[in-house]
This record gives C-alpha cells, sequence and structure tokens, in this order.
C-alpha cells in the first residue's frame, strides 16, 4: 500500500520569498528517505509541500509537480484535505492533543473522519499502538491523557496517531532532534519495522541518523543566506556517506561546515 | 577585570523599597475591595432570609418590613441567560473567524476596529440604543428581552476579546497535527481548538457575564421597574437585581435601605456562584484531570 512520490521543477515561497527552488527527485516506495543539509536550506518545507501542508502557513504557495503514483498533488481539483489523509506526518516536537486520553489521541484521524464502529476502532488504537511499539507501555492507562507520557513515547503516539489512519506515506519532520538516545533508538527501530508498509521520509540533523536508518539520502544546500535552498545530490545512502559527487556534500558529510 | 562583587548597599536599598512599594499597592488595592464586601455583608445580612428570597414587593407599603427580591433575582437570572444566549454565540464565532480565517484581511482588521469601539460604548449608550430603536422606533414594549439586548451589546466585545486571545493562546502544532491526519480546518476547530481553549473561553464568559449582571442604567432605560413577579422576560417589565439596589435605596424608609444591602449581597452571591459553577466545569472539562 506504499506508494512512489515523483517531484519535478518544484518551487516553494514563503509571499515573495523563494525558500526553495526547481526541485526533482524520486522517492521511492517501501524505502526510508533521508534529507540532510544546514538549518534554512528548506529540507522541511520541501517536506511540507509533499502533503500540502505547506500552503496552511498564510501566504505560502508552491509551483511545480508532486506526483504521487502519477496522480499529481497538486492538480487543479485535488482536495488538500484528502492528500493528507494519504500522507501522515510527524513533527519535530512531540506534539498530542492535550484534552485527549492516549486512545482518543490515536483514534482521532479516525473519529474527526467520519463515523466507525466501536470494535473496528479499538482493533486500529491497538493495532496502531503495537505498531508504533507502544502498546506494552500504556494498554493499562488508555484512558489517562497522551501528555503525560514522555517525550519518547509521546513521539511515538504521534507516530500511533499517524499510521491510525493507514497513510501511503509517512513524512517524518525531525522526528528525534528532542528526544534522548534511547527513545531515538525505539524510533529508530521503529522506522525500520515500518519501512515495510510505509514510504518514509525523515527530515534529519543528525548525520549518524541518516547513516544508519535511510536507504536514499538527498543533501540539500543554498548557496548564500537569503537565496533558495537546492539538492545538491541525492543517491543511495552507502555511496553519499563514502564516495559523494560533490565537494559541498563532502565538507558537509565531513563535519567541515553546517 | 571584571571580578565577582557583592551585592551593594545602594543596591539592597532600593530592593527593599520597591518591595515595600509593591505590598503598598496591593494593600491600597485590597483595602476597597475587603472594606465593600465588609459593608455589604455586614449592612445584608439582617434582611437575607427566606422571606426576601421568596416573595416580592407586590403589596409592600412604604414603611412596611418584609417584602423581598424573588421578582428582581428572577429577572436578573433570565436577562443575563438571554443577553448570554445572545452574545456569547456571536461573540465565538467572531472570535473564530478572527483567529483562524481573518488572516489579518481588511474584513479581520476593521472587525477587530469596532470590537475595540464596543468595548469603549458607556453601559448608558447601550440602554439608549435599545429605548429608541426597540422601544421607540419599533414600537416593542418594555421587557426583559429588550434589557438582555442592552446587556448583550455590552457583554459581545468581552467575550469577542477573551475567546480570540484564548484561542490564539492553541499552539498551531495541533492545528497543523490534525490538518496532517486528513481532518478538514472546520472539524480542526470545532474538535482540537476549541476543547483545547475551552477553559479559557469559560472564564472569559464568565468575566462577561459577571460585568454586565451589576449593570443598572440600561437596564433602567429598557426592563423599567416593577414590584411584581414576571416570569416572562419577552411581555411587560421586569425587575432586575441592580435596578431593585437602585430603586430601595432611594427611598427614604430603613426597611427599604435594609433591603437594598440584601439585595445588594444577593447579586454578589450569584455572581459568584456562577463563577464557581464555570470553574467547576472548567475543572471537569480539563485535561490534567484523572493523571
Amino acid at each position: 500500500m506504499s506508494k512512489q512520490i515523483q517531484v519535478s521543477g518544484l518551487d516553494a515561497y514563503y509571499g515573495s520569498h523563494k525558500a526553495i527552488e526547481d526541485v526533482s527527485m524520486t522517492i521511492e516506495p517501501r524505502s526510508i528517505t533521508a534529507f540532510i543539509g544546514p538549518s534554512g536550506c528548506g529540507k522541511s518545507t520541501f517536506l511540507r509541500t509533499l502533503n500540502r501542508m505547506h500552503e496552511v502557513i498564510p501566504g505560502a504557495r508552491v509551483e511545480g509537480k508532486v506526483l504521487l503514483d502519477g496522480d499529481d498533488l497538486y492538480g487543479g481539483n485535488v482536495e488538500p484535505v484528502s492528500v493528507r489523509r494519504m500522507i501522515g506526518m510527524v513533527f519535530q516536537r512531540p506534539n498530542p492533543f492535550p484534552t485527549m486520553s492516549i486512545y482518543d489521541n490515536v483514534a482521532a484521524g479516525l473519529r474527526l473522519n467520519g463515523r466507525i464502529s466501536k470494535s473496528r476502532l479499538d482493533d486500529t488504537v491497538e493495532e496502531s499502538l503495537k505498531g508504533a511499539n507502544l502498546w506494552n507501555e500504556v494498554k493499562d492507562r488508555l484512558s489517562k491523557p497522551g501528555a503525560g507520557l514522555s517525550g519518547g513515547q509521546q513521539q511515538r503516539l504521534c507516530i500511533a496517531r499517524a499510521i491510525a489512519v493507514k497513510p501511503q506515506v509517512l513524512l517524518m519532520d525531525e522526528p528525534c532532534s528532542a528526544l534522548d538516545p534511547i527513545s531515538t533508538l525505539a524510533i529508530e527501530d521503529l522506522m525500520a519495522k515500518l519501512k515495510d508498509d510505509y514510504t518514509i521520509v525523515i527530515v534529519t540533523h543528525n548525520m549518524q541518523q541518516a547513516a544508519r536508518v535511510s536507504d536514499r539520502t538527498a543533501f540539500f544546500n543554498l548557496a548564500e543566506q537569503g537565496k533558495p535552498g537546492k539538492v545538491i545530490e541525492m543517491d543511495e545512502t552507502s555511496r553519499m556517506f563514502t564516495n559523494p559527487s560533490h565537494k559541498a556534500t563532502e565538507d558537509y558529510i565531513t563535519g567541515r561546515f553546517g | 577585570m571584571t571580578t565577582i562583587q557583592h551585592i551593594s548597599t545602594g543596591r539592597r536599598l532600593k530592593d527593599r523599597m520597591v518591595q515595600g512599594l509593591v505590598y503598598l499597592a496591593f494593600a491600597l488595592a485590597v483595602v476597597p475591595l475587603v472594606s465593600v464586601l465588609w459593608l455589604v455583608i455586614s449592612n445584608g445580612l439582617a434582611r437575607f432570609d427566606m422571606t426576601f428570597l421568596t416573595h416580592s414587593m407586590r403589596g409592600i407599603g412604604a414603611r412596611d418590613v418584609g417584602g423581598g427580591a424573588y421578582h428582581a433575582i428572577i429577572g436578573t437570572l433570565e436577562q443575563v441567560l438571554l443577553s448570554s444566549l445572545i452574545s456569547v454565540p456571536i461573540g465565538l464565532l467572531t472570535a473564530i473567524y478572527l483567529v483562524e480565517y481573518g488572516n489579518g484581511g481588511r474584513l479581520s482588521r476593521a472587525i477587530s476596529f469596532f470590537v475595540d469601539v464596543m468595548t469603549g460604548i458607556p453601559s448608558v449608550v447601550a440602554g439608549l440604543f435599545v429605548l429608541a430603536f426597540w422601544i421607540l422606533f419599533l414600537g416593542m414594549p418594555y421587557s426583559g428581552f429588550a434589557g438582555a439586548m442592552a446587556l448583550s451589546i455590552l457583554m459581545m466585545p468581552t467575550v469577542v476579546r477573551s475567546a480570540e486571545e484564548m484561542l490564539r493562546l492553541v499552539p498551531d502544532d495541533l492545528r497543523e497535527a490534525s490538518y496532517a491526519l486528513g481532518v478538514a480546518k472546520w472539524r480542526t476547530i470545532l474538535k482540537v481548538v476549541l476543547p483545547t481553549a475551552f477553559t479559557g473561553i469559560v472564564t472569559g464568559v464568565m468575566l462577561a457575564v459577571a460585568r454586565v449582571a451589576g449593570e443598572t442604567a440600561p437596564l433602567l432605560l429598557t426592563v423599567f421597574f416593577t414590584d411584581s413577579i414576571n416570569n416572562d422576560p419577552f411581555s411587560g417589565p421586569q425587575m432586575g437585581l441592580p435596578l431593585y439596589v437602585f430603586d430601595q435605596a432611594a427611598r427614604p424608609n430603613d426597611t427599604a435601605i435594609d433591603r437594598a444591602w440584601t439585595g445588594a449581597l444577593t447579586l454578589i452571591l450569584i455572581v459568584m456562584l456562577l463563577n464557581l459553577v464555570a470553574r467547576l466545569i472548567a475543572w471537569w472539562r480539563s485535561p490534567a484531570r484523572g493523571r
């Protein structure tokens, strides 16, 4: 059920400021694609264009094409809400709904999208929490507030919430940057497991993480502050980290800048 | 070269002085509050009995003891309820528009401006407006509803402002989390944003209620006076507690003055009770419960 994403000639703007320019790439299904690059180079912006979250910000707009198995997400009469239902997202800071219990948080996507029977909901919640490796820790306190969990647990709760609506693609915007190493490991293990079913795209500042978890890596950079970000190169992760074809990539990966 | 220094005597002195000033300001602010409460309670307790709470002023002569404010309590409750029914939905929807849909456009700036203007309307002007438009121009009778309309004019800007502030406090993270699940914007507002801001909105509404419950001038012009019980806010003059206090306090007999004090006490108690109920609702709905 995972799908391929093809991006061609994509520009993204905040008002009149061009944040990314002419990005083209193919993101393969059932694999993990990592975006690396210095801060402000447009990785997160690009990630947000993939499920039409970019345009939520006032004044933000996108030009270019994003094809999900051949269907243009930016086609004339595409409903952005339906795009987001197919392409889920996990954010940098864990953001469980504070008014909802653990159970309700996972059920939120299904409940808010229409009627569903209680037994099917129970099944989906259990399945999603198991999928996010959180079930054993929370099964006895499903009715407690989600905000009462630890940071790492909250982030896995958010992943459970995202996979509960059965998306085709899972976008992760620095999902581990606010977490400790143990929780990071838990999330990385989870990603390796989820990749059997989903197309996963992850933005990370942690080079080791990109090297550990991803199959392909794209390096973003910008010529100078204020200029739009671009994809410098994209390749198999193993090749990117051992034998990159651009000097800038090598400099970034070896820690000479950024 | 900088070194570790001891706190100088001058700074210590300044610290003490400012601390003293803050305590003084606090005391100054508390003195009127305590003295008002003390006056109202000590003078109002004399007549705070079941007769007062269950009887109207019907047939009570100028010098008679007895009599009560039942008609005024009913009137105040109905008028405040009606004005809340008018102003809370409108105010809440306005706040939702300003925060979620306005995007700082021309319309939302205009609305913001007029809400500010409304905040500054003297209460008697709101009463005059309803008197001129509803009663004199449209020829409607004096009624509790006319009073409620005047009160809702005063209540609306407070509701808009407080609800707007509370909605702005809801982090965008939560909206985005909901959008990313493929939830439409209106459902996000209804199921995520409003519940998160609920406690604060209730508090804001209660402040607005407390403000209008004590208004006298607009009622004077719209609900008129009566000594009888009128349960129907849509026809005929009604009474309100502020009016009752105003009316009784102007009479030259001690019995009436006592009733005025007790009326004021009752009004304070009603507002306090409503606040308590609001706090209970807020506590009951608060996310921290059951942790």
